[in-house]
């Protein structure tokens, strides 16, 4: 394992405890704004001290507090994107780039510089200041200056949030060449499910300062294994659950008994996606109200009022591609079906 | 006409700002991460010269480094040196009266910086020394320079406590306003009308020196942007 977090921080009524592992992958970390996500990173870069814990990085000790050891940001070799990219303003890009420079010789320095400089296709902009790129250009400046200083460890904090959606996709592409091509642990932070599908190898779920346990991207999107992890991959139906048997369990929220594959030890809630809800009879049928229809460009969305009510987690959440649910319409009684493979079982 | 006042007027504001640039800046860059209510009780010390007149000021300052007073008669049975009624007594007179705007300028300077600059210097290995003189001081340059300005100017036009502290003798101790004051005293309005043009040469001067720094400022930037 290249890099061990384990450590806890208080904050008013706030308290962070974040424990995780990660080897030479693209981990995330994944949560809703204000769940501690930036906190996490700036403990691991060394700006905040954590109250206790420890954390490691390719057997180095960053922070120990039994040991009492707190090396300082300068010492932890750890190369940390912020979210507005933090170029000095009132710098050049060349300068900027030259401030990550460890090298000692002036030549060295330049080679350096000259060459993150073409890597980064920031040729001609050298002598500009910050303020006068792009965001495009500025994500890429700021990038240079992290890799010319050769971290071990890489920390992207909401990358393409200060950036349009036009250039989000860029630049995510280049984003995610260079994390290919760095040999090193990178950790991810986003609240956006979608890039971390795209860009990250692993996810670690981050709710109110609590981290769950690491697992494969793939794994966690297909078979998320809580509430709040599978509310982060977007599922929008859900409901308290009660056991009746091994393949039976009864949707107290949606007012429904529905067949399972099976019930998982501690199940406490049961999840649909939206796109897994179908129209006309089936297995596991439920009989809905249209309480009104809005549809996306590319989208059918249906709101259904289930036998259980229409307010909370009762109202359930349909979509099909566009024309799919084009015979629906508010106030018609309407009989869905929900496959038993596609429920998902949380604790 | 006797130039002395304006020499000695130019000396102790320009000795005094460079001392107040000093403190000023370190002041407000501790203070300004002070905890709150240890900041607030220095902030209202350290601004009170502002807003109390500067012959209490004066008074204040001789309580203290006066002849007879704890401070005043240390130096004069160790050193045999007079901490008043010299030229460079009315440097501690403009120190304290200029000192809050200098700390107040700064304060609010360092403020509005952009934290996570001198989190990005560090995470790269650039001292912390590094950071505060070529990131954090630049960045707030604007601040910075304008506090200093308005300390120099404040500090040449300084008349209440300097004149209690450092007193008025001419050729020695005589500042222009001390100057201007005793002429009209005197009844030498002509003279005293030089000084009083003099006097409002100097200030438009370093006003014009300011607006033309920002305008310079912001035309580079201006270039640069379109280009």
């Amino acid at each position: 394992m290249s890099l061990t977090v384990k450590i806890k921080k208080r904050l008013g009524r706030f308290a962070l405890d974040v424990d995780f592992e990660a080897g030479r992958e693209v981990l995330a970390l994944l949560g809703s704004s204000g769940c501690g996500k930036s906190m996490t990173l700036k403990c691991i870069a060394g700006i905040e001290r954590p109250d206790e814990g420890f954390i490691n990085l390719d057997g180095r000790v960053l922070f120990d507090s039994e040991k009492h050891i707190n090396l300082s940001p300068q010492k932890r070799r750890v190369g940390y994107l912020f979210q507005q990219y933090a170029l000095f303003p009132n710098m050049t890009v060349y300068d900027n780039i030259a401030a990550g420079v460890r090298k000692e010789s002036r030549a060295g320095r330049d080679e350096a510089v000259r060459g993150m400089i073409k890597n980064m296709r920031l040729e001609g902009l050298e002598k500009n200041r910050p303020a006068q790129l792009s965001g495009g250009q500025q994500q890429r400046a700021a990038l240079a200056r992290i890799l010319v200083n050769e971290p071990e460890l890489l920390l992207l904090d909401e990358p393409f949030s200060a950036l349009d959606s036009y250039l989000r996709w860029q630049m995510e592409l280049e984003v995610a060449d260079t994390l290919r091509a760095f040999s090193g642990t990178s950790v991810f932070v986003s609240h956006d499910r979608n890039e971390v599908y795209r860009l990250c190898d692993s996810v670690c779920i981050l709710t109110n300062g609590k981290s769950e346990g690491k697992a494969g991207v793939r794994e966690l999107f297909a078979a998320p294994r809580t509430l709040s992890a599978c509310l982060m991959t977007g599922c929008k139906n859900f409901s308290r659950l009660e056991k009746l048997d091994d393949t039976h369990v009864r949707a107290l929220d949606w007012g429904a008994v529905l067949e399972v594959n099976g019930v998982p030890e501690g199940a406490k809630y049961v999840g649909v996606r939206a796109h897994d809800l179908h129209p006309g009879p089936g297995k596991n049928p439920l009989e809905c109200r249209v309480r009104r229809r809005a549809d996306d460009m590319f989208t059918d969305i249906v709101m259904l009022d289930t036998p259980a009510g229409g307010a909370g987690w009762s109202a359930l959440r349909m979509e099909a591609p566009s024309g799919g649910l084009s015979d629906m319409s508010g106030g018609m009684n309407v009989t869905i079906h929900i496959e038993p493979d596609t429920i998902m079982l949380l604790i | 006409m006797d130039w002395f006042p304006l020499w000695n007027s130019l000396r102790i504001a320009g000795i005094s700002s460079v001392v107040v640039f000093f403190l000023g800046i370190l002041a407000a860059f501790y203070i300004a991460r002070a905890p709150r209510i240890l900041k607030g009780v220095l902030d209202v010390i350290l601004t009170m010269p502002l807003v109390l007149p500067p012959t209490v000021v004066g008074y204040l300052i001789l309580r203290v480094l006066g002849p007879r007073r704890v401070i005043g008669a240390w130096f004069l049975t160790v050193f045999g040196i007079k901490l008043t009624m010299n030229w460079w007594s009315a440097i501690f007179a403009t120190i304290v009266v200029t000192f809050p705007l200098m700390y107040r300028t700064a304060r609010g300077a360092f403020e509005s910086f952009d934290e996570t600059l001198a989190y990005s210097g560090q995470t790269l290995g650039l001292s912390n020394s590094y950071i505060f003189w070529h990131i954090r001081m630049p960045y707030c340059r604007q601040g910075i320079m304008a506090g200093t300005v308005l300390a120099f100017a404040r500090a040449l036009g300084e008349y209440g406590a300097t004149s209690m502290v450092a007193g008025y003798t001419p050729g020695k101790t005589a500042t222009i306003s001390t100057t201007v004051y005793q002429l009209w005293r005197t009844n030498d309005d002509a003279l005293a009308f030089k000084w009083v043009m003099v006097n409002m040469a100097i200030s438009a001067v370093v006003l014009l020196a300011v607006n033309m720094l920002e305008k310079n400022n912001r035309k580079r930037t201006a270039i640069r942007g379109g280009a």
